[in-house]
Formats: structure tokens, C-alpha cells, sequence
């Protein structure tokens, strides 16, 4: 104790104490690597898939192919293919640029006229690697030769091959219809944004700031558009706007197909999420702070812009931004109402699906997810703020009556409830009629899916069993997974590169994901290609494309707990999993039925996610809807959206009821 | 605080009992550090802990207890050091491997078992039977005075009976080593001196080594064997709790402990400090070299009754102010001689009533010079 630096000498003198891990850390670490692996294969790996895709370019390597003609019995040297095409007079293949499914046939590049009288060509594939020509659906091995007849090559067809380097954005960019996409998107994106919260805003205030009556409705009925796809708004105001539209003359000859429409529909299925963030933001209000305005005689108007605003303003910023990532990502709005506007997420299925320009379709996913990170990450940085504020209130502010200005409010909220019934109301009233709007009789036929496109009420049990298993599923592993992260000692890295990657999710829009989903899982070389086209498939990327928000309630309700349970776990010997099992899960089961609930509701409305994985044995209720609606059949696509709001609800309903009953028999120590 | 103290006097980790050296070390902690990141929490602490003791960690808040404890419980290893308990090297082994009872400030109970199964929650999954666990969760119950709430959950029962139920279930598993982490300091003053009592009694009969960390002194000094004063991650002295209370070894624990006044002087030899105009004997064998020093006395050993003018280290005094405390008075004294210095004073009531102090009254002060600490000053 007298040494003169006795700090300096003990680290001289023993060395660093390295703890020893017990079984219980060597398991949970193990646990974390596992779900760790698994966001990797299914978020990371994929990811890398998109970006390297659109790095691909496709060319035609015409030197690799020697040729030699036959003439009179003789065999002659007739140069390479690349001599060949630079004699044509037109450029080869139309001058399009090649993609990995384009096939030149050979007939394009050899002219009939240097042909005249050659009795045999033979064509030898010079490259190393081979695959340079198909013949007969097989591609050439390398330094194979092809001696045909004439006639014969017509079977003989040129194969591009892949390279790396920037060609795809340089078409993306020299391609107007192409890039008009990004200024579009931008565009929609910042007006409903606006919209949206200024609309969102207000309700919100009503319901935490005035004593405006009903406003525990109001809150529900707002809540509505997150039972239903972003499809359903769209198709009901084709229904109300569109070109039998019911209200058609309001537009003035406008039409709703286009900007107009995707704003609409846009505002519709984002308002309950801009209008939960600012409902929190508002609730954290500190009433000092206006006890002290009013001692000060501080004018209303006035405190409401130097109080109320700066208050809620990393909520307002928060929703901001969470709004326009929902809305350029989304792609079941343009797709049904968007007329000849291009947005970015609808470029994609249109490269994907109808061009089959994969490559293309990668360049589109790339640009799209730059705004959506941008957004991501001012999102996250505003709900830290937004949290320290939360932390530190103190006095709840509780309203207090204005006859005037509650009547003002009541007649707003009314006006915005209206809408969103409105708009629900119009697709259970299109799906119920005969055949709009000439036979405006009452049918159910609409709901008999077997007559249409889409994959009939298969879609809808498929998409019931997608919603189940992705909430079983999804669930235990988003929960083990936070829990392993919150609780895990030491492992600094492994934790902080888990944390990353459950954050990503969000910031990946789902047309995005899916896409990926197809590059990794459908390559041949890939060892897990077996689960391309099954139910698990569509499981997977559901979880993941759902993992953040899951990821972070289970972690908020892991916080909330004592920290010191799995010590005292420990100091009696007990394993971590009994802990877990027995104090930790029963405590957070309120937030991992949310989280279930939230996983369920969510899969059975996602489109951008699974339009490009389901099979025809996996057909999805959600994308039966846009198939239908694609193939002009837009009242039982309605049908088919009522049908997933009346499940959503059902499971909301379920999900109060069973909590109750839950929570009767094993939250009894809730209660004092 | 407003003097930089130093620890200049050897500290007496060993001699504070001479009885101890024959007793059996239970737990060792050999020069352990703490970092996190560039601070160090805690400096090369080592102590030992003899078996059955009841040790608390007493000190200001901040200064280590509780990062020496989660040490010693494997909970937030140590950076370098060792630690070993009954022999055994235990310094890098995690928690379930090691062999201790806790109870946290928070108590952690666990809010969705009964009483009962909180305290029965260390014994299942051993292999013991049922009856067995019942049986010994009937009896620990009974020990803590907590038999007929054992079907409650934690958050109906009072703050009290919540530490008992915690006590009750770190001992389930009949630790070796019983670690307390402020474990009254959420309850009532009237409740914490109950339980005071009733952790102390228990300690003694089950033997179990206790460590207690705890920044009340007037806990540690009720409660421990011996006490190990920390501060600012280092420890500052380690005694019973007489050694502590009646000879600190620094100005820092003279000051933490109990109330003490500090003078300013200056040390002129072996035998005599200047405090002002005022020569005093006293032994200051701990300092080696002349230059400024503290004195210290503490306010119930200032002496008035017998002091004669002339004796030993006595001097006049004015009673600036007399303040009525119960049980006694406490008065402030001054006197030119002793330059700016305040002394203050506990006088018994029973000496005030007998001699008729009063405010503006001189008097004769006498500061004995076995009670007079000198400590060295850094200017
Ligand atoms: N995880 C940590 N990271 C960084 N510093 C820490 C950490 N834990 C403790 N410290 C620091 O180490 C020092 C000692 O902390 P410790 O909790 O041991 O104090 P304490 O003596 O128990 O105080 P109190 O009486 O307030 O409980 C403090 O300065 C604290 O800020
Ligand atoms: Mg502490």
C-alpha cells in the first residue's frame, strides 16, 4: 500500500486478468452466431448479391469465337466474329445493350453473302472459360467446335458475358424514362411527407392536447390503414376518382391516375405512422413549462410556437423521415394508381418482371436505397434525441377545456376519420356490387377468388400460414436475438456487429430485399437455391424485412428490466436460459405479443418484399391483389384487401382478447 | 472538504489486531485494478477478509465499493489482480462458477414469483426433492420472520420484508461468502436500524463472511467487524470500527468519520505544533519532516471541566455560539491566539447545566494530547 505508484507497478507486475467464459456465455454467444448467421445469409449476403449485380455488365466477347468456312471440300481460316460483325453494315443486336438473357443468333453476325457456297461452318469457342455460344439450350465448353450445315445455324446463337464496371449506370443515366424516376419519387415523396405530417401533426394534438371528446376513437380509427396493403387506398380511389369514378367531376377534369393519386393513397397508408411518432413526441410534454408561459401571460399562439413545436420537434423530423422512406419504397400505390408516372420502386418490378433486366433492375435498387439509408439514419439520430427528452420529463401536462378550439379540432379529427373510412368504406362497398357502376345490385361474387387470376383463396390461406409462421417464428428468434445482444458480458464486437445488423432491415426497402432475395437464393452455386420458391423462402425474407422494429421493442422491454436478474441467476447456480424462461419471458410477455401481433398484421399486408418470390404454389393474398388489379379485375382485388383487413382486425381482436385472459392468470403480480 | 489530504501515516492493515494473524484468511484480493477505458476505478486494492468476518466497504459515493465488490463476485472482473477465496484462485472465473450469496440495492427480486419461489429459485434444479426444498424454504422463511407471506408477490410486500425475502434467497444456496450492496439504503430510518440489527444477528449465527458496502457510516460502524474506508479507488484505512472512530491514519478518514475539527498549524518538532499564537504537545511520531500540518480533535474531546490555566495544552476561549442538540450542546469557540481556526465543541448537557455556560462566556479549554491527531499539509 506504500509503494510510490502502486497502479503502475500492479500492471507491471501481474498480468491482465482474462476472464473465463462459463458455459452459460459460451451458449449465448453461440446463440447470438447463430442469429448473427442467419441475418447475414438473409440480409447481408443478399444485400452484396444487389450491389455486385449491378455492377454487372453484359457484353458480347465476339473475339473468343474463331471461324472457318468450308468451300469445295477445303477448310479455310475465316478470322474471328469480332472481324466478322465489324463488316456488318448495322450494328449487331439493334444496338441494345446485351443482358444476361440476351442470345445474338450467329446469323446476325456471319452475312449470308460471305456464306454463299460454303458447304460447313465451323465455329470453335477460343475462350478459357467457355459458354461463349449455346447450341441446342447448351452452352459451349471451352475450345468446343461446331461444325454445321448452313441451315444448322440457325440453332446457333452468341453469348454474352458478364464483366464488372459501371456501364449499367452509365445506360441508367443516359436513359431519360429511366432517370426521371429519381426526380419523381423524390418529388411524390416530399409532398405527401409534408402533407402527411402537417396532417398528422394536428390530429395528434388534438388528441394529447385538448380535451376534444371521442379522441380515444379518433386514435383508433387512425390506426386503421395498418390493417390493410398500400394497395386498398389506391384501388378505392380508382373507384372514387378513377374514370367511372364516383366523385370523378371533383378533380375538375384532373386525373387521378398519376401524381395526384399516388399522393392520395400515399398519405393514407403512411398517416398512422407519422401520427403514433408525434403522439409520443406530444405526450412527453413537460407541464412546467407552460404553467410558466401562463404565469408570464405569454400569448396562446405564441406559446405554441416557441413551447409546443420546438417540444415535439424531433418527433415532427422523426416522422418526417420515416414517411418519405415508406413512400419512395413503396411500390403497390404507383402500381395501381400511378397511370404512365414512373417512380424508382415501380422501376424496379418493371425491370425485374416485364423487362427482365435483372442487371437494370439492381442499378434502380442501388439508387433507391440511398434516400432510403439517408433517411434511416437521420431517423435513428432523431430518436435518440428524441429519447434523452423523454427521459427527462417531469410533470405530465394534462389539457385543460377550450370550448372554441376543442369544436375546431373534433370538426378536424372528423374530417381526417372520414377520409380514412371513407376510403376503406369505398372498397367494401365496390367489392359487394355487381358490377360497377352498371349494376349496382349486391353480389358476393367478387369474393369467389376460384374465377380469377391471382391464385384464388390459396392466396389467402397462404398468406394466413405466411403471417403465422413469420409471428412464430419471427418472434422467438427477433426476442433470443435482443435478449442475447442486451445480456451477453463481454464480446464487445460480435455485439456491436449484431446490432448493426439488426438495424439494417429498416433501412432496406422491400422490393430491394426481394430482389436480392432473388439474386442470392436463385444462383445455382448457392447451396440453399432448395429454399427458392417455397413457403420458407417468403418466411425468411418476411422476418428480416420486419426484423428492426421487432428487434428494438423486444430490446426497450429488456431494458426496462432489472439488470441485475440474470446476476442473481447466476449467483444461485441457475443457468441463463432457466432465468430466461422463468423471470425474464414471462416479464416481457406484453411486448413479445406486440411483437407477434406486429409480425402478423405485417406479413399479411407486404408486397414490395414477396412480388418477386412467391411461386404458383405459394401465391400471397397481397400480391393475389395485384395481380387481379393488374389484370383489370379491381373488384376482387378490393374484395381480396377487405378480406386481410377483416383477418387483421380478427387477429387484433384475438390478440386483446387472449391478453386479458393471459394476463389474468399470469400477470397477477402486475397488480399490487 | 477543503484541504488536499494526504495518507502519510502508515496505514496498520496488519497490526490493527494482533489477535488476527492467527486467524484463517477466507477471501484475498491481491493488487486489483480497474479500468474502464482511461479512468481507473480502482488502484491496487488489496485486503483480506478472515473467515465468519463481517466486513463493510464504507465511503464516499463514486469511490470503488461497489466495483471492488462486483470484482469479487466475478460480476465486472478486474482489470489485473487476483482474488482468492478459501485458497482457491477464483480471479478469472465467472460468476456461476464462484461461491457467493448477493443482494443488490434493487433487491432484484423477481417480480412474477411468489415470495416462496423467489427464495426457492436457487434450489430447484439440483436434484434435490421437493420436500427437501420445501423444507428449507420453510426454514429460511422462518429465519427472516417472513413464514406467512410466502404465496405473496414481491410488489405486496413492504420495502423491508422485499430486502428480507432478497437476504433469504442469496443465503438458499449456503454460500460461503454473503455480499451486500446497500442493502438498506432504500428503506426508512426506523426500518434500517430493524434490520441493521437483524442482518448483524444473522450474520453471526449462520458465520457466514459477510462483505456489506454501504456509504453510511453510522451503518458500517454499527454493523461491521472491521471496516475498510475507500476513496477515490484506493483504500484509506482498515480497522475495527474503534480503530477507525478514535485513531484515523489520514485526515481523510479523521474527516469522513464521525465530525472533526481541522486546524491549521505548523509542526515544530517531535513533541509540539504552533496552531496560531498557541503551542501544543502532542505526538506526531507519523510525520518525518517540519512544515505545515492539520490538527485535529474531535469535538466531544475538547475538554473544559477540570481544565486548570496553565496545564497541558489549555487555553482561554470565547463561546461564540451555543446550540441546543438534545443531548448535548454543541458550541463554537474562538480565541485570537488561535488565529482564524473555529473550535468546536460537544458539551454534555448535564456539563452545561452544572457550569452555567453561556454565550459571550470564557472559559478554559483544554485539548487532551492523546486526543489530538496531526496530519501533513500540503500548501
Ligand atoms: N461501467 C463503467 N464504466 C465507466 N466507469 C464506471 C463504470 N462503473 C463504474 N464506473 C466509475 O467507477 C467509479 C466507482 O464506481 P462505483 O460504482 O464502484 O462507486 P461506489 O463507490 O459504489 O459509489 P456509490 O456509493 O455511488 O454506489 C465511479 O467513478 C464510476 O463513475
Ligand atoms: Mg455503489
Amino acid at each position: 500500500m506504500v509503494a510510490v505508484n502502486p497502479i503502475r507497478n500492479a500492471v507491471l507486475a501481474t498480468p491482465v486478468i482474462k476472464p473465463k467464459l462459463g458455459r452459460d456465455d459460451w451458449i449465448m454467444r453461440l446463440f447470438m452466431a447463430v442469429i448473427g448467421l442467419y441475418l447475414l445469409i438473409s440480409l447481408a449476403l443478399p444485400l452484396y448479391a444487389v450491389l455486385s449485380k449491378s455492377f454487372t455488365v453484359f457484353q458480347f466477347s465476339f473475339g473468343d469465337i474463331s471461324v472457318q468456312l468450308q468451300r469445295d471440300g477445303h477448310w479455310q481460316d475465316a478470322g474471328t466474329l469480332e472481324e466478322w460483325v465489324g463488316r456488318l453494315s448495322q450494328p449487331v443486336n439493334n444496338d441494345l445493350a446485351p443482358t444476361s438473357l440476351t442470345r445474338l443468333p450467329i446469323l446476325q453476325t456471319l452475312t449470308r453473302r460471305e456464306l454463299q457456297g460454303v458447304s460447313q461452318v465451323r465455329l470453335r469457342d477460343t475462350s478459357e472459360t467457355g459458354g461463349r455460344l449455346l447450341y441446342d439450350a447448351e452452352f459451349s465448353k471451352p475450345g468446343e467446335i461446331f461444325t454445321l450445315e448452313p441451315r444448322e445455324l440457325r440453332k446457333l446463337f452468341v453469348r454474352p458475358v458478364a464483366t464488372t464496371g459501371l456501364n449499367n449506370y452509365l445506360v441508367y443515366f443516359q436513359t431519360p424514362a429511366l432517370r426521371q424516376s429519381i426526380g419523381n419519387s423524390l418529388y411524390i415523396a416530399v409532398i405527401t411527407t409534408l402533407i402527411t405530417v402537417a396532417l398528422a401533426f394536428a390530429y395528434a394534438y388534438a388528441i394529447t392536447r385538448s380535451c376534444m371528446p371521442f379522441s380515444g376513437a379518433f386514435r383508433t380509427i387512425a390506426m386503421v390503414p395498418i390493417l390493410v396493403p398500400s394497395l386498398l387506398p389506391a384501388i378505392s380511389l380508382v373507384y372514387l376518382f378513377g374514370n367511372q369514378g364516383l366523385l370523378k367531376g371533383l378533380l375538375l377534369g384532373e386525373p387521378i391516375y398519376g401524381p395526384l393519386g399516388i399522393v392520395i393513397a400515399s398519405v393514407f397508408f403512411c398517416f398512422p405512422h407519422a401520427m403514433l411518432i408525434i403522439l409520443v413526441a406530444l405526450s412527453a410534454a413537460d407541464a412546467r413549462l407552460y404553467e410558466a408561459a401562463e404565469v408570464l401571460r405569454t400569448p396562446k399562439s405564441r406559446v405554441f410556437w416557441t413551447v409546443t413545436v420546438p417540444g415535439a420537434s424531433y418527433g415532427v423530423i422523426s416522422a418526417a423521415f420515416v414517411v418519405f422512406s415508406l413512400t419512395i419504397t413503396d411500390f403497390g400505390v404507383p402500381k395501381v394508381i400511378g397511370g404512365q408516372f414512373n417512380v424508382l420502386a415501380l422501376d424496379i418490378y418493371k425491370q425485374v418482371v416485364g423487362q427482365q433486366n435483372f442487371e437494370m433492375g439492381a442499378v434502380v435498387s442501388v439508387i433507391l436505397l440511398l434516400p432510403a439509408i439517408l433517411a434511416f439514419a437521420v431517423d435513428r439520430f432523431m430518436q435518440r434525441r428524441q429519447v434523452a427528452l423523454l427521459s427527462a420529463r417531469a410533470v405530465p401536462l394534462i389539457p385543460k377545456p377550450n370550448r372554441a378550439l376543442d369544436r375546431a379540432l373534433l370538426i378536424y379529427c372528423s374530417v381526417v376519420a372520414l377520409f380514412i373510412l371513407g376510403l376503406l368504406a369505398m372498397s367494401q362497398l365496390a367489392s359487394l356490387i355487381q358490377f360497377w357502376p352498371y349494376d349496382l345490385s349486391f353480389s358476393l361474387r367478387h369474393y369467389d377468388f376460384g374465377r380469377m387470376d391471382g391464385g384464388g383463396w390459396d392466396s389467402y390461406f397462404n398468406s394466413i400460414r405466411l403471417g403465422l409462421y413469420t409471428a412464430v417464428i419471427g418472434t422467438l428468434i427477433v426476442f433470443l436475438g435482443a435478449y442475447m445482444v442486451e445480456k451477453c458480458k463481454g464480446f464487445s464486437h460480435g455485439r456491436a456487429g449484431f446490432q448493426f445488423l439488426a438495424m439494417m432491415p429498416m433501412a432496406i426497402p422491400g422490393m430491394v430485399l426481394g430482389l436480392a432475395y432473388v439474386f442470392f437464393f436463385n444462383s445455382p452455386h448457392n447451396p440453399l437455391n432448395f429454399l427458392y420458391g417455397t413457403m420458407a423462402i417468403l418466411v425468411i425474407c418476411t422476418i428480416t424485412h420486419l426484423y428492426t422494429v421487432s428487434h428494438l421493442t423486444s430490446l426497450t422491454a429488456l431494458k426496462q428490466l432489472d439488470p441485475e436478474f440474470e446476476a442473481v441467476g447466476a449467483s444461485l447456480k441457475q443457468p441463463f436460459y432457466r432465468t430466461l424462461s422463468r423471470v425474464t419471458t414471462p416479464i416481457c410477455l406484453p411486448a413479445i405479443f406486440d411483437i407477434f401481433i406486429y409480425l402478423f398484421v405485417n406479413a399479411m399486408t407486404t408486397v414490395s418484399a414477396v412480388v418477386f418470390l412467391y411461386s404458383p404454389d405459394t401465391t400471397l393474398a397481397s400480391v393475389a391483389m395485384l395481380n387481379m388489379d393488374d389484370a383489370g379485375d379491381i373488384a376482387p382485388a378490393a374484395a381480396m384487401g377487405m378480406m386481410i383487413f377483416y383477418t387483421n382486425v380478427s387477429a387484433r381482436l384475438a390478440y386483446l382478447g387472449i391478453s386479458q385472459l393471459l394476463f389474468r392468470s399470469t400477470q397477477a403480480w402486475r397488480k399490487r | 472538504m477543503n484541504a488536499v489530504f494526504e495518507t502519510q501515516a502508515p496505514i496498520s492493515n496488519e497490526t490493527s489486531s494482533s489477535a488476527d494473524s492467527a486467524r484463517p484468511v477466507y477471501l484475498k484480493v491481491d493488487g486489483i485494478v480497474k479500468q474502464y477505458g482511461d479512468f481507473t476505478a480502482l488502484k491496487a486494492v488489496s485486503l483480506e477478509v478472515y473467515r465468519s468476518e463481517f466486513i463493510c466497504f464504507l465511503g464516499p459515493s463514486g469511490c470503488g465499493k461497489t466495483t471492488l465488490l462486483r470484482a469479487i463476485a466475478g460480476l465486472d472482473i478486474q482489470t489485473t489482480g487476483r482474488i482468492f477465496q478459501d485458497g482457491v484462485d477464483i480471479s478469472a472465473l465467472p460468476p456461476s462458477e464462484r461461491d457467493f450469496g448477493i443482494v443488490f440495492q434493487s433487491y432484484a427480486l423477481f417480480p412474477n414469483l411468489t415470495v416462496r419461489r423467489n427464495v426457492a429459485f436457487g434450489l430447484e434444479n439440483r436434484k434435490l426433492p421437493r420436500a427437501e426444498i420445501n423444507r428449507r424454504v420453510a426454514e429460511l422463511l422462518e429465519t427472516v420472520g417472513l413464514s406467512d407471506h410466502g404465496n405473496k408477490y414481491p410488489s405486496q410486500i413492504s420495502g423491508g420484508q422485499q430486502q428480507r425475502v432478497a437476504l433469504a434467497r442469496a443465503l438458499a444456496t449456503s454460500p460461503g461468502l454473503l455480499l451486500l450492496d446497500e442493502p438498506l439504503s432504500a428503506l426508512d430510518a426506523k426500518v434500517r436500524l430493524r434490520l441493521r440489527h437483524e442482518i448483524k444477528e444473522l450474520q453471526r449465527r449462520l458465520g457466514v463472511t459477510t462483505i456489506l458496502v454501504t456509504h453510511d457510516q453510522e451503518e458500517a460502524l454499527a454493523m461491521a467487524d472491521r471496516v475498510v474506508v475507500m476513496n477515490q479507488g484506493g483504500i484509506a484505512q482498515v480497522g475495527t470500527p474503534q480503530q477507525i472512530y478514535s485513531a484515523p491514519t489520514s485526515a481523510f478518514v479523521a474527516d469522513f468519520i464521525g465530525s472533526m475539527n481541522f486546524m491549521e498549524g505548523t509542526r515544530l518538532d517531535r513533541q509540539r505544533v504552533q496552531l496560531g499564537a498557541l503551542e501544543l504537545s502532542c505526538d506526531n511520531d507519523g510525520l518525518t519532516a517540519d512544515g505545515p500540518v492539520t490538527v485535529a480533535i474531535r469535538p466531544e474531546d475538547v475538554m473544559v471541566q477540570g481544565a486548570e490555566s496553565g496545564g497541558v495544552n489549555t487555553f482561554q476561549a470565547e463561546i461564540r455560539d451555543l446550540e441546543f442538540l438534545g443531548s448535548f450542546f454543541h458550541a463554537k469557540l474562538s480565541e485570537p491566539s488561535l488565529g482564524r481556526n473555529v473550535l468546536r465543541a460537544n458539551f454534555s448537557a448535564n456539563l452545561v447545566r452544572r457550569m452555567n455556560l453561556q454565550k459571550g462566556q470564557r472559559l478554559t479549554v483544554a485539548l487532551p494530547q492523546e486526543h489530538l491527531r496531526v496530519y501533513a499539509r500540503q500548501v
